[in-house]
């Protein structure tokens, strides 16, 4: 055992410097030289603002804005330091609560119809930037009346940021709520 | 389910199954010693290491002399690792300034990540500093990989030689398996992902003012390097509490498939590589074939359950097209979903992109059999093919049985000795999963940390010691496993479910080196059929599977029954 010690001791430190430090550091260094936008986050951008990341999902209550699925993060949903899913059963009265005062809300905010599962279930990261198209065309009414603008103009924008499966096989069909929300604030 | 959900999982394990061929035959060129395309720059990297560590590469160890550095090199692993993480307030980029883990949380992380498991009881953005994650974890991502590679290799080459005393150099096999297999795909799927989209940056956060004025802090890493090795590497540690569900460690379908396909393609190689070292490439695709069988089976029986839905959430009349969605993402989809669980399980990574605890119980109960079932579907890099090869020694042995004759495999005699450790290494399995359950479900402060009531926490506490033992890694994480209890015995189980395995399986190799390799008769029974298939899958449930089903009733089948029924807890 005593014989293999150094070799251990030194491979150990060796491949410490070769995988800890030398590849994140050398991926780093290319990745921020060559794809800055992507490696710092792909930050979203209001003039100089920095409004979010298109990737991470955030808060929206104002009825001109769409509204993201709900999140479980604590303490606030949303919350980018603590990311996480509810982890209730499917037999937790919690979550059965849970499910139903959001489909109060939904329903509350001019939904109706079937109820989209994502809008009323919070997602496993509790940062799911996504919405279903389903999603949100139940919210059009909504945000078409908060924006004083037509319904049919807001259903435009939706049906432009339905992002499509890839090659029209991978993936599912889903709405990013930031870019989304940003498109209509660019309508005048 | 759909159509196109059913289209992208055939793609997925079409895609996967047509790299393993050129991987695993380059992965058996590397492991001969022979010059590779990478040669002329690793060539002298390897060289230095075993310079400057003392390793003459030449001179080959026994079976014991391999244990030992194996077990030397993981004790150092460790020791370095459990002072990073008590340590990391005081090392550079802690930008955050996060404080040392406490002593029973970093025994269990250090353990964790060394014996490939990456269970954690932490939360990466909040309790990790980025030198922790990279020169810390992320090392062991790593070795913890080319040391089930190496175990492998080793008991490939006791198959492969006939009469031998040793198996190869533990040094030697660990190092080729860093430079030449793990390093350059690392490299080329970090960047690909960070083309992708995952961040790669030593920024602690950024904060953004949302559009409606508020303050989002937004935790940053380098995340494409660490997310390419954990699961190249079958590790699964994710940089951030939400796994492979979180948006910067997974941003899109296409990450997605790539993350399978990363996870599934090393370890079902060495079977390949397996093959073709002992000199029967249809023997490695036959082990395969069993593999596959039982992986499929499961990624089916997920889908079917997680878009059934949960029948008392539909009742409120939500639309039952999309399936049951408390946390999973959008992005991805159910077909996609179900095989993540069904892979990363199978395989002994544990990365997520789903929430497993708030899965149907039938398919929650998938993923906890399929670790249960030994991690052999191909299972972990290396300890996959090492498990793998011990169920097909008792296979030809159940086999010779029946028909009374000496089992062979690949012309080598299975007798008592190997009998006797290939059962050892089986049972330790259910004893630390069964063990430390039936303790936890007894104990109150262990019942305390509970998420959930009524059958689902049993399930919480089973499939947290399978998670453990099996070296898997993922979690129905409603447990609040971070308490001196918890801490302390899922790690005694992890280094139960990693060593006390490993040590028998190096010794069968060492008693089957020394075999002298016969020639097929016209009385051997051949291990390549599908009838031998047929016996393996079947041993592979009976063996590995039988004993968890009381376990299992109490568990996600009573859930099942109280779901079906409408009751709630």
């Amino acid at each position: 055992m005593l014989a293999h010690l150094r070799p251990a001791i030194a491979t150990v430190l060796l491949f410490t410097g070769i995988c800890g430090l030398a590849y994140p550091l050398a991926i780093t260094g290319i990745a921020t030289a060559t794809m800055p936008a992507q490696a710092l986050g792909s930050l979203a951008r209001n003039g100089e603002t920095v409004v979010g990341s298109t990737l991470i999902g955030q808060t929206f209550t104002a009825d001109k804005y769409f509204w993201p699925r709900p999140s479980a993060t604590s303490p606030n949903g949303y919350n980018a330091m603590a990311s996480g899913g509810s982890n209730l059963a499917p037999t937790s009265q919690k979550l059965h609560d849970q499910i139903a005062a959001n489909i109060d809300a939904w329903k509350k905010a001019g939904g109706s119809g079937a109820i989209p599962a994502d809008a009323v279930t919070a997602s496993g990261s509790g940062l799911d930037p996504d919405i279903t198209p389903e999603n949100a065309r139940s919210q059009i009414v909504r945000v078409a009346k908060a924006r004083g603008l037509s319904e049919a103009d807001v259903a435009k924008v939706v049906d432009a940021n339905v992002e499509r499966r890839l090659f029209g096989v991978i993936g599912e069909a889903h709405v990013n709520v930031l870019k989304l929300n940003m498109a209509l604030d660019s309508v005048k | 389910m759909s159509i196109n959900g059913w289209l992208q999982i055939a793609l997925l394990l079409l895609l996967a199954f047509i790299l393993i061929k050129p991987l695993g035959a380059y992965m058996a060129r590397v492991f001969e010693g022979e010059r590779t395309f990478l040669s002329p720059v690793l060539g002298p990297i390897e060289k230095l290491i075993y310079v400057i560590a003392g390793i003459n590469p030449k001179r080959e160890q026994g079976w014991l002399a391999y244990t030992l550095a194996m077990l030397a090199f993981n004790l150092i692993g460790f020791v370095t690792l459990y002072a990073i993480l008590r340590l990391q307030f005081y090392l550079p980029l802690n930008p955050q300034g996060f404080p040392g883990m406490t002593p029973d949380l970093a025994f269990n992380t250090a353990i964790s990540f060394v014996t490939n498991t990456n269970w954690q009881n932490y939360s990466g953005e909040s309790a990790a500093s980025n030198f922790t994650q990279m020169a810390g974890l992320a090392v062991h991502n790593f070795l913890s990989a080319a040391t089930g590679m190496a175990i492998a290799l080793a008991v490939t080459r006791a198959f492969a030689r006939s009469a031998a005393t040793t198996l190869g150099n533990f040094w030697v096999d660990m190092t080729r398996s860093t430079l030449y297999v793990l390093m350059p795909l690392a490299v080329v799927l970090a960047l690909v992902f960070v083309a992708l989209g995952l961040p790669q940056t030593l920024d602690a956060s950024v904060t953004a003012t949302t559009l409606e004025g508020a303050q989002q802090a937004i935790p940053l890493g380098p995340i494409a390097s660490q997310e390419a090795i954990k699961q190249l590497g079958t590790n699964g540690g994710g940089f951030f509490n939400a796994n492979a569900a979180h948006p910067f460690e997974n941003p899109s379908a296409i990450t997605n498939y790539l993350n399978i396909l990363a996870m599934l393609s090393i370890t079902s190689a060495l079977i390949y590589t397996f093959g073709k070292t002992v000199g029967s490439v249809r023997q490695g695709w036959a082990l395969i074939a069993a593999t596959a069988i039982l992986l499929v089976a499961g990624i089916v029986c997920v889908y079917i359950a997680e878009t059934s839905g949960v029948p008392s959430h539909l009742a409120m009349g939500i639309d039952p097209t999309l399936g049951n969605m408390e946390g999973k993402e959008v992005r991805f989809g159910q077909a996609m979903d179900a095989v993540y669980a069904a892979t990363t399980t199978a395989i002994s990574n544990g990365g997520v992109n789903a929430m497993l605890g708030s899965f149907t119980p039938l398919g929650g109960l998938v993923p906890m059999f399929l670790i249960q079932l030994g991690e052999i579907l191909p299972g972990g890099v290396g300890s996959g093919l090492y498990g793998l090869i011990v169920f097909a020694v008792l296979t030809v042995f159940v086999a010779g049985l029946m028909v009374g004759r000496t089992p062979e495999f690949l012309g080598k005699k299975i007798e008592s000795r190997e009998m006797k450790y290939a059962m050892f290494a089986i049972l330790v399995l259910p004893f630390a999963i069964l063990a430390f359950s039936a303790i936890a479900a007894v104990l109150p402060s262990a019942l305390a940390a509970l998420g959930n009531a009524g059958p689902h926490g049993l399930s919480e506490i089973l499939y947290a010691y399978t998670s453990a033992a099996g070296n898997n890694g993922s979690a129905f994480a409603g447990l609040s496993g971070n308490t001196v209890w918890y801490n302390t015995t899922l790690a005694i189980g992890m280094l139960l479910g990693r060593f006390a395995y490993a040590v028998p399986v190096l010794a069968i190799a060492g008693s089957i080196a020394g075999k002298t390799r016969s020639e097929a008769s016209a009385g051997t029974f051949p291990t390549h059929t599908p009838l031998f298939v047929g016996l393996l899958v079947a041993i592979i449930l009976i063996m590995g599977g039988l004993q968890y089903f009381p376990a299992l009733a109490l568990g996600p089948i009573a859930e099942h029954v109280s779901m079906v029924a409408g009751q709630l807890f």
